[in-house]
This record gives structure tokens, sequence and C-alpha cells, in this order.
């Protein structure tokens, strides 16, 4: 697909990735930024807070049905989910189960881009992992949960937890998925383990492509919001299984290279 | 640690709609911005980086003297430039009319 011909998901804020999502002119926010519910905890730690806590919540519909997008901003500390943030993600998986069991569903669709819990509360935020969780696996009984991976940052740390219990993944290959970030994993485990500035290793071992090849996302789409929008509306209407996930344990990154390269039909 | 400057500044004309721009990002910053009544513009900010209030008022100063619009803004500062500032402040304006 020409460059030029595509319009980028991941090179907007949450907002407009919401407003992408939703059918033109639906888009209505939960809680917007003038609500001013902003973290309490970051100001004593001398971080400023952003109005919103980086997570946006709106409801609208996608393919004219009821739905809801939830979407964090990778921008404001890495996309950190902090006690507001994962509050609202909770509330919204909460409401939409609701509606599914009265019989009215909304299409909840989880538009994230973060590194994690917030490590300022992070008690809060992990607590509000569990909830998400929570949220999650009850409302899958009921229909399909999407997750949506195709921002700058990915998602890494408590949230990939979360993203792993969705029943639809839909990634994009600029997104990474892991449950440890490069960093920390360079920190912990030392350069040999993984060196976090070889930016192709990282694509191998955590990006969205290699995720899809592995059986671990359901859809692998390009970085443009029609595309998107797309796979998003199919994955409600058309929701597909997972594949097996090949192999079941990576003990070492080469093998994890390995498997990519076959995947893409390259000798190792 | 955090710094909070308050400013205000005599208006005249006034706008429609609130707005909301930008992001607490590095180098970025967020504004709300909301119609006012009294004909006064009152502006809080709230910077991560302290000792900047004279390039604020500066700054601040240049855009309500061209633009003297009855608001009240907040900013949310994650260490924006100048320029950066005064093109988020008329992005929030130019969304407000």
């Amino acid at each position: 697909m020409s460059l030029l011909l595509t319009e980028s998901f991941a090179e907007r804020g949450a907002r407009e990735r919401a407003r992408a999502l939703l059918d033109p002119q639906s888009f209505r926010e939960l809680l917007d930024p003038f609500q001013r519910i902003a973290s309490p905890y970051l100001a004593a730690q001398g971080v400023v807070a952003q109005a919103d806590d980086g997570t946006v919540v709106a409801r609208g519909t996608i393919g004219g049905v009821r739905a809801c997008v939830v979407a964090t901003d990778g921008r404001f500390l890495g996309g950190s989910i902090g006690e507001i943030g994962g509050a609202k993600i909770a509330g919204a998986l909460e409401l939409a189960r609701r509606d599914a069991e009265r019989g009215t569903p909304t299409r909840l669709v989880l538009a994230l881009d973060t590194g994690g819990i917030r490590l300022q509360e992070a008690n809060l935020a992990i607590l509000a992992v569990s909830e998400i969780c929570d949220g999650i696996v009850a409302l899958r009984e009921l229909m399909p949960v999407v997750a949506l991976i195709a921002g700058r940052v990915g998602v890494y740390g408590g949230l990939s937890l979360s993203t792993a219990l969705c029943s639809q993944i839909i990634v994009s290959e600029g997104a990474r998925v892991g449950l440890n970030g490069p960093d920390v994993v360079e920190t912990e485990s030392g350069l040999d383990e993984m060196d976090s500035s070889d930016r192709p290793l990282i694509w191998r071992v955590t990006g969205g492509r290699f995720r899809f090849e592995q059986g671990f996302a359901t859809e692998l789409v390009p970085d443009d919001v029609a595309a998107i929008r797309a796979a998003v509306e199919r994955a409600f209407e058309e929701p597909r299984e997972l594949g097996p996930l090949l192999p079941q344990s990576f003990p070492d990154p080469r093998l994890e290279r390995d498997v990519f390269l076959r995947a893409m039909e390259i000798e190792p | 640690m955090i710094e909070t400057l308050s400013y205000e500044y005599p208006a005249s004309d006034s706008v429609q709609h609130r707005a909301h721009v930008g992001v607490v990002a590095s180098g970025n910053c967020e504004i709300l911005l909301e119609p006012a009544k009294d004909g006064c513009a009152s502006i809080v900010v709230r910077t991560s980086v302290s000792g900047f209030g004279a390039t604020w008022q500066a700054v601040l100063g240049r855009f309500f003297t061209r633009n003297p619009v009855a608001v009240q803004i907040e900013i949310n500062d994650f260490g924006a430039t100048p320029a950066v500032v005064s093109l988020r402040l008329e992005q929030a304006l130019e969304n407000a009319r």
C-alpha cells in the first residue's frame, strides 16, 4: 500500500484514535478532560498530571452498532495506567457487560498503547489491572472483546496480561507486545540477553508481525485508519479463533528469531 | 518540583466553545480553554520546569495582546518551548472560535 494513500493511526493521539474507530459524527466522550479527573498522586511526586489521566473513553457506534472505545495515550508517561485510567477502563468493561446481559450489546474496543502500570501509583494500578482482567473475562463470555494494539508504544507490563485475555487481538506491524519491555530485560538480565537499542531484535521478538505469526493475535493490520476500522468491524461480525501458540515456549531469543524467519518463509 | 503560575489579562473579545489541545509529553503541553464572561482572561500554568515565570509572562502577554479574549485557561506543561506553547494557544483559540 502506498504510504501517500494511507492515513496513519499510530500518529494520532488517543482521542483522535477513538474518533477514528467510531462511525463519523458518533464520537461522544465520557469523563472528558474538562471533568478534570486527573491523577491526585502525581503532583506530590513532581510529575505534572494530564486532565484525562491519559485514558480516553468514548461512546458512539461501530458499523452502526452501539460501541465504546477505550484508548490510552502512549505519549503521556508512556501510556501508563494509574488509578484513574484503570478505573475508566474497568468501568467501561463493567458497563459493557451489563449492556450485553440486558440484550443491548455494546461493542467494546480496547485501543491500548501502554508501557503497563504507572510506577508512581503502583499498588492502585496493579489493583486496576486485576479489575480490568476480571472485566474482560466476564465480558468475553457474552461477546467478542477486541484489543487493538496499533500505537507507537505497543503493550507491555500488566496490560499485556489483559490483552492476552481478549478474544480478538488486532496488532499492527509497528506495534509491540510483551510482558517485560526491552529496557527492563536488559537491566534485569544483561546486555547478552537483550540489547534494548537493537530495534530489529526487539521487533523480531515482540513485534506485531511476529506475535501474529506466533499465534498470539487474530489479525495483523497495516498502520492505516481504514484498514484498522475494517479489521475492528470484522472482529465483531466474524470473530476469529486464536491459533495454537507455536511453539509453546521460547527459552532462547535466537530460537524466536528462527521461528520468525521460518514464518516469513526465510531459511534461518 | 512543579511550579504553579497564575496570570490575568484584560479581555474585550469572547469565544463560543471550549477547547482541549495538546498532551502532557516531553516538550509539549496540554491546554484546557473555556469561555469566561467577565472581560478578563485568567491563566493557570502548572509546569515541571521551574524558574521560567518571566518567559511564560512574555509568551502569554504577546498572545493576549494580539487576542484579547475572555477565557479561562489551564496549561499542564511538560517542558514545552515558547514556540510550542504559542502554537498550542493558537490551536486552542482556533478550535474555540
